[in-house]
């Protein structure tokens, strides 16, 4: 056993509202610069839809993650150890600016200095990359909302498998749904982006597993942006570096949540620290498909486990940390629960962000002219939902319905319970019954719905303490530190130095 | 300690010294300092914000996580703030700023010229607006480009002069102000207001014009909004959202709707839309767009049938008695075959209430215990009595001699019969005839009336049949008899079987929960002509089931930020009421649809508005006329007033001899009387009668609110406009207003715009002055989504030459007083007319519609006419008004919503603990500086200062007769300044002027003080209106809950000159508020153009997009009579057929190119399409409810019917 910690997070779609204030917040700070415009380390997406950059579940087209090869090993999609350096110079499944968008502005100073004239002076808009006029034709969430969409929503990667059927239910008004789908970084267990970089400029940080690239040690060749597969590194262009979500670490170290999460007014987000088994990893990004995801659940270890403690002490996980792992709420919805699920593990990096699975309204028909549900109960079962399970199990079962199923039917279960308690229209018999089918129980109910409905700050973000002291200490005095932190002439990073 | 490494691939790194760049992004993370503001953007939000300074500049903004926690079993309200609120800080440094005065360079050269020829600024803008050349010239130019920068010396000097010289000419009532939704920035508001009051100006409303009053709350309530903190929707247990998209428009309070379903609440949403919150429904409820009104009418058949027939429910049946106006005896008049509802009974009219106070005013019930009718406490003419005080409460009791009253519901099996009662069924165009059972009641003069109760009409008008005869539905699969399942299908598009399982689900929840149904409304329903109808219809579930009054229940309507919750004191400093006793408040929606003449662009309203078959006169004719006696009764009010300058007929009456304020009142009575005098809105057309001046500040009145804004641009500015619709089209339809032949364009002579931005209205505007922004200023924020108050501060200084709203004014106020020691070196005299007003005695003065003009009745000021004020204002001593807190406030009192309570006390402690100002050997708490008149706000309002609480509640216990004082009385230490607000978020104390309580963390829930406290409503009869008895409602059939049909797009006008070239398509336009911005703010920031499509676009379903060749992202045409977007398509088959929807509200200033149907001219923005339409039976007055204050009732301004014509745009040209 080789026990590490690692900060994981859950999002829970079901409370997603779609409002990007998570994007917004994260670019003020982080990508607001030359060079970084078009960088959303945190972006949100419509699903169904084709997302950003556009369609980047399509591995055919992008060549991100690991897949297994004939003698049953992992390997990089986007490269071999015979074509690495090859592709340093050209790697065709970069991402195209036509992938991404090209930003833009508005010639807004018109507004001011237009000569009185015959018309209404207006801001036309500029591309921020060759200060012309530019007709916009992309941007990074340019399938917002677009559910029913015949371009985009038609397009959703993960409609693979699913029958004409449930793809032309996407397209109807009275059937259609959507959802949405924040993605940042996964800061995974087994980073395909780390592994790709010629210039071993990415690293995981082994005292908390966040996935960062050295501004000093990057070339910029962009290996690790064609090796995500969830695209969520980007090249610099000013600065000729590749930057990614560092997940806020400046704030994490003075246990602040990250910006995005802090800002999250869904409330959707949940950070917290977990111990995992990394001498196992390998085999876990191995097995079968259908085995990646209780795979990875058996890499995360149980915290309050003797054993586990131990072997964490021995690594020099600190107590404090073992402590903040104990109340980890994201060790209770994936570990405990089982109600998150990683995003297409299939591609095998073994990300550390769950998803809890989205409820939907009940799905309806058209009969005689008139709208009718399918549902008269009242809380629909979970497959009379409008989104197709099949759907749902592409992105986040590795294609397995089960995984969803049980997921989805947990949180309705909770439902029916805190119905019969608060109303009394449903009989508590029938709730018990409804959580025992749903493998749940009063008491795991009440604890799912507290962290669901209840929860405060300090009970969505656990962060572990960063012992900023220790870190310091293997360089120089900390009391040295605080006394001259702050001194001294702060220059950015060069391209190519 | 070096980790072995994971996997072999995998590069694990714990080695500090390999980790020194790290520092990078922690550099980027450290700031200076983080200051608590918020943001003042009408979006409801009033969320408290942390903005990070560093080197001096705002870099960014992150939310306060402080809130106090609500009781115990509720989520928390952090973090509060959105997508629009995080990309705030763009605009302080954007190309988009205003940083330095500008004045359209065309009017700059002429005042200059004018200038250097007058030495008195005066008569150097009385030469340019008297020059119809010059005039014209700068008119034309507006909104063409052409702006220079200039010093604030010579723009304030330039609209000093406009402000004495319109004064002197006109009267100071042609000079107006236009700022939106005070709660969000409150002192800001107060700005320009205040000027304007000192002066004699004008106040246009907002909340009316926006159309987010929703005139079923003044109709049911009496009341102009008040509803639930958002915490308040975890405690309902059915929670039905219609016309409301939560995600969008109340983005921090989402997650509350979100968490109750995993608490058990059941969530419906009813949309035409799969819009964003449809996501979280259990149930979408795709209901045909519109028709939301069918829906809940048959939902109230189906409650009515089974929860209040079939089955009795104790709880509802006990709170219908004790709460609503059902046991009330309506009489019913005699009408061909049978007989129709009238009026409420009056007690007076019974031998033994005869000579009751008020009696006019006072209703009966019939007590099921003497078997006779009595007269129960709490009217509206208890509440005015002057004799029978401490009556005005809602005991069961009869006032004469406070025996108990049980009242009878209903007479079926206990009356004296049935009569057959005539209906109006105005989906089907017809009438049907329905038994009733009534009772017969003598008078005191012998003769006996027919009565029914409001229930048994109630029961008759939903179609519950109840054994009786006449035109009932057999049961609930009848198609043609309103208002069942099956007839709404018809309408909704739903089956039957949902609309019932709905109401069945509605009906059980609310009888296990004692009425923890939430109705979420927005302006999804608020828009549409008919809003108040479909309000009612919705508001009648909640009452039928006792949801009103109690958390977790209740009708929570939000749409505009319009709770300013420190309201007494606010108000006395925004429209000078501590100087002078009158206001000029004027309602929006009538005074833009007169003045913009977009009156003219109709013929009568019943070309779109279905009237009862039978109807009598008050219910037709054209809208312009019902506007102009709704003016000369004082229902409501009209600035300018006369055709005469206001402080002409003081002298004019002083020369007659006139001396008193009274004889003045009195001179103008007889001059109005013998026609030598005019109402302007007899004749809006006629020069003397124009507004003059206009100031807009913290809006964008020229787009964003400017319903027929090509009108706007046509008639008020005199610049191009892309409208082709004629103004002659009300020629010969409307009766007493004067007709011109032709309509005047360019009314305005001078247009000033404050801004931190140059969005579309600063871009037409004469004068753009810069505004400070919301970082950068001291100031105040309430809203009623959450129960707290917030500051805005100074994070940096207002940067460049900008200065906050407030200084703005001030300085401005300081060169008028300037100005004015030459213009007016002593005071002069103002006749001040008001309408009728609310929450005073004026509402028990007009029983009946008389109109003294046509000698009906004799013409008596404040009574059956405007109230007539003479006031003696001091111009050359306004600025010095303007930053003391008036002595008007300390003899006086406050007080809001008729409260009162004396601060003489406070006053003279505030001269001595907070600063003062000094003038004319007088002392007054100083306003001078924005956060001075925060903390007078603070110190002089109830919900702020627990003493000041107490006290009110002390008054009202004088009304009411029963205890109330308690509810303060834990509070009354309890003061908050404006540095307790920056400090953390403070919750509001529980305060009469408000119906919702909030001791010990209580979410705040509307009309919990009435129910527990037995306070009555504002109300007639002091209780919950079902029934609206108002002459004007009979005649408009909406004196009952009802439906009425849409508008069709050929009667409402809007294509009658547009054509078809092309393929094309109409479609019906909506403009809900949309995802990327709040109104037109942020929308133009950089952050929102890239997260959406660089445009706002135009959403059309797939199958329709295909039809006209259009699709996604191609550039369409979208056109009407009134003008022309263009912008690009957004395809998706969430949109259902037959609707396109733009998300209010884009600008002109960015992204839209040329129209090739309109001669390649700059195309508009959504209210291009859009013309304003008023209601006129919201136009009563005089009456209970029906009585006018401002923001509060008056006609609406709906935008929702308009048609469209779409087509792919030919040609791409900028």
């Amino acid at each position: 056993m080789n026990v590490r910690s690692q900060v994981s997070m859950v999002f829970h779609l079901d409370k997603c509202i779609g409002c990007h204030t998570c994007s917004i917040a994260c670019k003020n700070i982080w990508t607001d610069r030359k060079g970084t415009e078009y960088m959303w380390w945190n972006n949100v997406e419509t699903k169904p839809g084709t997302g950003y950059p556009t369609c980047w579940e399509d591995q055919n087209k992008y060549n991100g993650g690991w897949e297994k090869n004939g003698s049953g090993r992992i390997q990089l999609r986007s490269q071999n150890k015979g074509n690495a350096l090859l592709k340093i110079f050209h790697n065709p499944s970069q991402p195209t600016m036509d992938d991404y968008y090209e930003p833009w502005t508005y010639d807004y100073q018109h507004l001011f200095n237009a000569p009185e004239g015959a018309d209404q002076p207006t801001a036309r808009p500029i591309s921020m990359v060759t200060g012309e006029y530019i007709n916009i034709e992309a941007g990074p969430n340019w399938d917002d909302d677009l559910g029913g969409s015949p371009v985009y929503a038609a397009n959703d990667p993960n409609l693979e498998g699913l029958t004409p059927e449930q793809r032309m239910q996407l397209q109807a008004t009275e059937r259609l749904v959507f959802f949405y789908f924040p993605r940042i970084c996964n800061h995974c267990l087994n980073p395909s982006c780390v592994a790709a970089c010629p210039s071993g400029a990415l690293y995981k940080r082994g005292e908390d597993g966040i996935v960062l690239i050295d501004q000093k040690r990057c070339r910029g060749w962009r290996a690790c942006v064609a090796a995500c597969p969830y695209k969520k590194t980007f090249y610099n262009w000013n600065t000729g570096k590749s930057e990614k979500c560092i997940l806020c670490y400046p704030r994490l170290e003075t246990g602040q949540a990250p910006a995005c999460f802090h800002s999250c007014v869904g409330r959707i987000r949940y950070l917290g620290v977990v111990l995992y088994d990394a001498d196992r990893l390998e085999e876990v990004a191995k097995l079968p498909n259908e085995e990646l995801i209780n795979g990875q659940r058996s890499l995360i270890l149980d915290p309050n486990d003797p054993e586990v403690i131990a072997e964490a002490r021995k690594n020099g996980v600190h107590d404090s940390v073992i402590e903040s792992s104990q109340k980890s709420p994201t060790y209770k919805f994936v570990k405990t629960w089982k109600i998150a699920l990683p995003p297409h593990i299939e591609f095998r990096t073994l990300p550390m962000l769950f998803y809890v699975p989205p409820m939907s309204p009940v799905m309806a028909s058209k009969e005689n002219g008139t709208l009718k549900h399918s549902s008269g109960n009242l809380f629909h079962d979970i497959d009379e939902s409008r989104v197709p399970m099949k759907f749902l199990a592409n992105l986040f079962g590795a294609g397995q319905e089960e995984k969803v199923r049980y997921a989805l039917r947990k949180q309705k279960a909770v439902r029916w319970y805190r119905r019969a308690l608060t109303v009394g229209d449903v009989d508590m018999e029938t709730a018990h019954q409804m959580l025992s089918q749903a493998d749940s129980s009063v008491e795991e109910a009440e604890a799912i719905y507290q962290l669901t409905s209840l929860c405060t700050f300090e009970d969505r973000f656990v962060i572990p303490p960063m012992h900023r002291e220790q870190a310091i200490q293997m360089m120089e005095d900390p009391m040295e530190h605080k006394q001259s932190t702050g001194f001294g002439f702060v220059s950015a990073p060069q391209r190519g130095a | 300690m070096k980790l072995r490494d994971a996997i072999s691939w995998i590069k694990d790194e714990s080695d500090p010294k390999l980790r020194g760049w790290e520092e990078f992004y922690r550099n980027r993370w450290q700031h200076d300092k983080i200051v608590r503001s918020t943001h003042g953007v009408n979006c409801t939000g009033g969320c408290t914000w942390q903005i990070h300074v560093k080197d001096g500049i705002v870099t960014w903004e992150m939310q306060g996580l402080d809130y106090p926690m609500l009781e115990h079993g509720l989520p928390p309200y952090e973090p509060r703030g959105c997508q629009r609120g995080i990309s705030y800080s763009w605009y302080l440094y954007s190309p988009l700023r205003v940083k330095y005065p500008y004045l359209r360079g065309a009017l700059l050269d002429l005042w200059k010229g004018a200038r250097a020829q007058h030495d008195d600024p005066v008569e150097a803008w009385k030469s340019l607006v008297e020059n119809p050349e010059a005039r014209a010239r700068w008119q034309r130019a507006r909104g063409k480009g052409g702006f220079r920068r200039v010093e604030w010396d010579t723009v304030l000097e330039l609209i000093a002069a406009a402000e004495v010289h319109t004064i002197k000419t006109h009267g100071p009532d042609r000079i107006a102000g236009f700022s939106p939704i005070p709660a969000m920035s409150m002192i800001s508001y107060a700005s320009g207001a205040r000027m304007l009051q000192l002066m004699g100006g004008i106040s246009l409303s907002f909340y009316d014009w926006y159309c987010d009053l929703p005139p079923a709350s003044p109709e049911t309530w009496g009341e102009q909004t008040d509803v639930q903190e958002s915490a308040d929707w975890y405690n309902a247990k059915l929670l039905a959202v219609m016309g409301s998209n939560l995600n969008m428009t109340r983005t921090p309070d989402c997650h509350f709707a979100a968490e109750a379903r995993h608490n058990g609440s059941k969530m419906w949403v009813f949309a035409p839309d799969f819009n964003q919150v449809a996501k979280y429904a259990d149930e979408w409820v795709a209901i045909n767009a519109g028709q939301d009104g069918a829906w809940w009418m048959a939902v109230n058949h189906v409650l009515l049938t089974e929860f209040h027939h079939k089955k009795q429910i104790p709880y509802f049946i006990e709170y219908t008695q004790k709460y609503t106006d059902a046991p009330y005896l309506v009489e019913l008049t005699k009408s061909g075959k049978g007989y129709r509802a009238g009026q409420l009974l009056r007690a007076n009219r019974l031998a033994g209430y005869q000579a009751v106070e008020n009696g006019d005013w006072q209703f009966l019930m019939w007590d099921r215990n003497t078997l006779r009718p009595k007269m129960p406490k709490g009217s509206v003419g208890y509440r005015w009595a002057n004799r029978e005080t401490g009556k005005w409460n809602l005991l069961l009791e009869d006032g004469l001699d406070d025996s108990t009253i049980d009242p009878q519901l209903t007479f079926l099996d206990a009356g004296d019969g049935v009569a057959s009662v005539e209906f109006d069924d105005f989906g089907e165009a017809r009438n049907v005839f329905r038994e009733v059972p009534i009772k017969r009641v003598q008078l005191a003069d012998g003769s006996v009336v027919t009565v029914a109760t409001v229930y048994d009409l109630l029961m008759a008008q939903y179609g519950v049949a109840r054994g009786l005869g006449g035109d009932y539905p057999a049961g609930y699969d009848e198609e043609n008899q309103a208002y069942t399942p099956a007839w709404a299908e018809k309408y909704t598009g739903m089956n039957r079987d949902v609309i019932l399982r709905f109401a069945r689900e509605w009906g059980v929840t609310a009888e296990k929960t004692n009425g923890r149904c939430t109705v979420i409304i927005g302006a999804g329903i608020n828009h549409w002509y008919h809003g108040n109808l479909m309000y009612r219809a919705a508001i009648h579930a909640l009452m039928f089931c006792g949801c009103i009054g109690v958390n977790g229940g209740g009708l929570a309507h939000y749409v505009g930020q319009e709770k300013l919750a420190p309201g007494e004191s606010w108000s006395a400093i925004a429209f000078a009421k501590d100087w002078y006793a009158a206001s000029r408040l004027q309602n929006a929606p009538s005074w833009h649809y007169v003045n913009t003449d977009q009156w003219r662009y109709e013929r009568e309203f019943t070309d779109y508005h279905t009237v009862p078959i039978h109807s009598n006169g008050l219910a037709h004719g054209h809208t312009i006329d019902h506007q102009i006696r709704a003016v000369r009764n004082g229902w409501l009010p009209f600035y300018p007033q006369f055709n005469k300058s206001s402080l002409e007929i003081p002298r004019e009456a002083q020369a007659a001899g006139a001396q008193s304020g009274e004889e003045i009142a009195q001179y103008a009575v007889q001059q109005l009387k013998n026609r030598g005098l005019k109402f302007s809105v007899e004749d809006p057309d006629a020069p003397e009668n124009w507004p003059r001046v206009w100031f807009v500040w913290r809006g964008n009145a020229l787009l964003a609110s400017a319903k027929g804004h090509e009108y706007f641009l046509r008639h008020y500015l005199g610049t191009h406009n892309n409208a082709i619709a004629t103004d002659d089209i009300a020629g010969g339809s409307a009766k007493e207003v004067k007709w011109w032949e032709q309509a005047p364009q360019g009314k305005m002579d001078l247009v000033v715009d404050l801004n931190f931005r140059m969005d579309t209205s600063a871009l037409y505007s004469d004068v753009v002055l810069p505004a400070a922004t919301w970082y950068e200023k001291a100031d105040l924020n309430s809203t009623d989504m959450h129960s707290f108050i917030h500051p805005l501060s100074a994070a940096v200084p207002p940067a460049w030459q900008s200065k906050s709203d407030w200084q703005i004014f001030r300085e401005l106020a300081k060169k008028f007083s300037e100005l004015a020691e030459k213009h007016f070196p002593e005071p002069v005299k103002d006749l001040v007319a008001t309408p009728l007003a609310h929450d005073s005695a004026a509402e028990i003065t007009q029983p009946a519609i008389r109109d003294w003009m046509a000698g009906e009745i004799e013409a008596v000021p404040g009574k059956t006419m405007p109230a007539l004020k003479v006031v003696t204002r001091d111009y050359k001593n306004l600025y010095n008004q303007y930053i003391s807190f008036g002595p008007l406030a300390r003899q006086s009192g406050l007080g809001q919503h008729g409260t009162h309570y004396e601060i003489q006390d406070e006053y003279d402690t505030a001269l001595k603990s907070l600063p003062a100002v000094e003038w004319e050997g007088e002392r007054y708490p100083s306003l001078r500086d924005d956060a001075e008149a925060c903390n007078i706000i603070l110190r002089f309002a109830t919900v702020t200062n627990g003493e000041l609480a107490w006290r009110s509640y002390k008054n009202m216990e004088k009304k009411v007769g029963l205890p109330l004082a308690h509810l303060a009385e834990k509070n009354r230490g309890l003061r908050v300044d404006y540095k307790a607000l920056q400090a953390r978020p403070q919750r509001l104390l529980n305060s009469p002027m408000w119906s919702g309580l909030t001791e010990d963390g209580r979410p705040y829930s509307p009309f919990t003080y009435n129910v527990e406290s037995l306070v009555p409503w504002r109300t007639l009869t002091g209780r919950q209106h079902y029934y609206l008895d108002h002459p004007l409602y009979i005649a408009f059939g909406e004196h009952l809950p009802t439906y009425k049909p849409k508008p069709l797009p050929a009667q409402y006008a809007d294509l009658r000159f547009s054509k078809e070239v092309g393929p094309t398509k109409m479609l019906n336009y909506l403009t809900p508020h949309g995802k990327w911005h709040i109104h037109s703010t942020y929308g133009d920031n950089h952050r929102m153009t890239t997260l959406s499509r660089g445009v706002e676009p135009f959403w059309i379903n797939d199958k329709d997009a295909a039809e006209i060749d259009i699709v996604d992202n191609d550039w369409v045409e979208v056109h009407n009579d009134h003008g022309v977007v263009v912008t690009r398509a957004a395809v998706s088959a969430r949109i259902p057929r037959g609707v396109c929807i733009q998300y209010h509200s884009p600008e002109r200033t960015y992204s839209v190119p040329t129209s090739p149907l309109r001669g390649h001219k700059r195309a508009g923005g959504h209210n291009s399409l859009t013309r304003i339409r008023l209601k006129p039976n919201l136009m009563a007055g005089g009456y209970g409810q029906f009585t006018f204050h401002f923001n509060y009732w008056g006609p609406v301004g709906p935008n929702r019917d308009t048609h469209v014509l779409v087509r792919k745009l030919p040609e791409l040209r900028w």
